[in-house]
């Protein structure tokens, strides 16, 4: 059961509900101590309740109300207080009413961030009562800032810490390993991100091994999840991509954690982040060894091209065939000349033979060329188009026009010109010649 | 070679030989030991890559620890 508050677009598992009766043993009170509450509704003041029974029954009525077991609630935290023992006690309040709340010490360590007087948060827990102060309190197990003004006080407070520390250093960062054999995805296993990522890494690179680890990508959860994650795919890859689509600020918080960041920082193998889109920078990409722009991206970084491996291997392979002929031919000059003085039929017979070889083999490295390229030869088209697409010759011929100077620089911007200028405007078919007359900017 | 060369190696290997060769100060008959070493190297590099079918497995834990599952992305 959840109580929320203007939260639509924010949605999480819940917690684990906690059973009553184990916290109330758990906290050393006695479970078995009843309570004698009188039925008739109008006591007799011979049947007065003492104040600890009445305390007893307001706390029984609490804990046994579904409701209050496990709730969502959004506020302003106000008069937080820091207790030794690592316990917070604060308000959360809105414009017409507060709650009296406390993090307890655990719960605090895994929070990801530091609560402040004055944030807007959202946090999950259950309601409980102390009879001994005679209070109502939200005990808080999980929070996350609500509101952009929270998100940024918190973002920037856990930023200015690590990067205090020197988490963020560019010494630090690790190169990736040019041919991963093992590639870990830290994701949802569901969802557009875990099948781009397989996808893109299925046609560039298929030699690797990729080994998904599930994790939850948003709501209080999700940090431990993602940490756990890392942990476990650490040691079975070379590297590591943690990923996420895009989302809401609040979507992505969990990328924000103090604890995941931390995770990341120190995991055993090169990390590649990519969080959201491209204009999303969580603390989580600030620690990773490489930022990409989008889980997309990321693949395409962290693997090698078959394309251009294959190309890599042609090229070794035509040298090989070049150098080989050329010391054949050499060979060759050299027994002529010696030949034409001794007239050594063995030798001749030699090098006819290893030309045998070689025209062998020579035919064995054009056949297996000419099959891999004719494989690949879709996609080698597919680049050639794309390219051809993205070249601005491709953008005149759908009418449009490059303004050059006569030297044939590029005109990008209104300042560069002054009236007067002769310039040169390219057009699909050429250029027409013009000069300026006035500025519009 | 042995038969769990990486294709990392492999190709590291074939390109040694490319320029081993290339420096031109073999004898002969070694010259073409090297080129037929780097053909079968060649053969190898093309193989690994046209035959490799990518291994896409989901981590799992269980009571006895983590496991490896098969995994489809789907769509």
């Amino acid at each position: 059961m959840i109580l929320s508050q203007g939260t639509d677009t924010f949605s999480h598992p819940s917690p684990p509900s906690v059973d009553i009766r184990s916290v109330s043993s758990a906290r050393g009170e006695d479970p078995t101590d009843t309570i004698a509450v009188p039925c008739e509704s109008r006591a007799a003041p011979s049947q007065a309740l003492t104040v600890s029974q009445l305390a007893r029954v307001i706390r029984d009525t609490v804990r046994t109300n579904p409701l209050l077991a496990r709730v969502l609630v959004r506020g302003e935290v106000s008069g937080l207080q820091s207790a030794p023992a690592g316990h917070v006690f604060f308000t959360l309040k809105d414009a017409t009413a507060q709650v009296s709340s406390v993090l307890f010490h655990s719960d605090a360590e895994n929070l990801g961030f530091e609560l402040e007087d004055g944030m807007d948060v959202l946090a999950t827990g259950e309601v409980d009562v102390f009879p001994r102060r005679g209070t109502v309190q939200f005990l808080v197990r999980a929070a996350t800032p609500a509101g952009v003004g929270a998100f940024w006080a918190a973002y920037q407070k856990t930023r200015k810490k690590l990067a205090a520390e020197g988490l963020f250093d560019p010494v630090r960062k690790r190169p990736l390993p040019p041919f991963p054999r093992r590639i870990g995805v830290v994701t949802s296993e569901v969802g557009a991100v875990v099948y781009d990522i397989v996808t893109i890494l299925r046609r560039r690179y298929p030699l690797a091994h990729v080994v998904i680890a599930p994790a939850l990508v948003q709501g209080p959860g999700a940090p431990a999840s993602l940490r756990r994650a890392l942990a476990f795919v650490e040691d079975r890859v070379d590297v590591v991509v943690v990923a996420r689509g895009g989302g809401s600020l609040e979507d992505l918080w969990c990328f924000n954690d103090e604890g995941l960041a931390r995770a990341v920082a120190s995991c055993r193998v090169p990390v590649v982040s990519a969080v959201g889109h491209e204009t999303d920078v969580t603390i989580v990409d600030f620690v990773a060894d490489l930022r990409a722009p989008t889980p997309s991206a990321a693949a395409e970084l962290l693997s090698p091209d078959a394309i251009e491996l294959i190309v890599r291997v042609n090229a070794a392979g035509r040298t090989l065939v070049r150098e080989v002929q050329d010391i054949l031919a050499d060979a060759q000059s050299r027994t002529t000349s010696l030949g034409e003085r001794l007239s050594p039929r063995g030798l001749r017979r030699e090098l006819d033979a290893n030309r045998g070889r070689l025209d062998k083999a020579r035919g064995a490295l054009d056949g297996i060329a000419r099959r891999e390229m004719a494989r690949h030869r879709d996609r080698i088209e597919a680049l050639a188009r794309r390219l051809d697409v993205l070249s601005p010759f491709a953008t005149l011929r759908r009418g449009y026009a490059i303004a050059e100077r006569p030297g044939g620089s590029v005109v990008a911007h209104v300042a560069e010109v002054a009236p007067g200028d002769a310039l040169a405007v390219r057009l699909q078919d050429g250029r027409v010649h013009v000069r300026v007359n006035q500025e519009d900017p | 070679m042995t038969e769990e060369a990486s294709f990392e190696e492999s190709i590291g290997s074939l390109e040694a030989k490319a320029e081993a060769l290339s420096q031109g100060d073999l004898p002969l008959e070694r010259a073409l030991a090297v080129f037929e070493e780097g053909l079968a190297l060649y053969r190898r590099c093309h193989a690994m890559l046209a035959e490799a079918e990518q291994r896409v497995t989901k981590l799992v834990a269980t009571a006895d620890g983590l496991t490896e599952e098969p995994f489809d992305p789907g769509t």
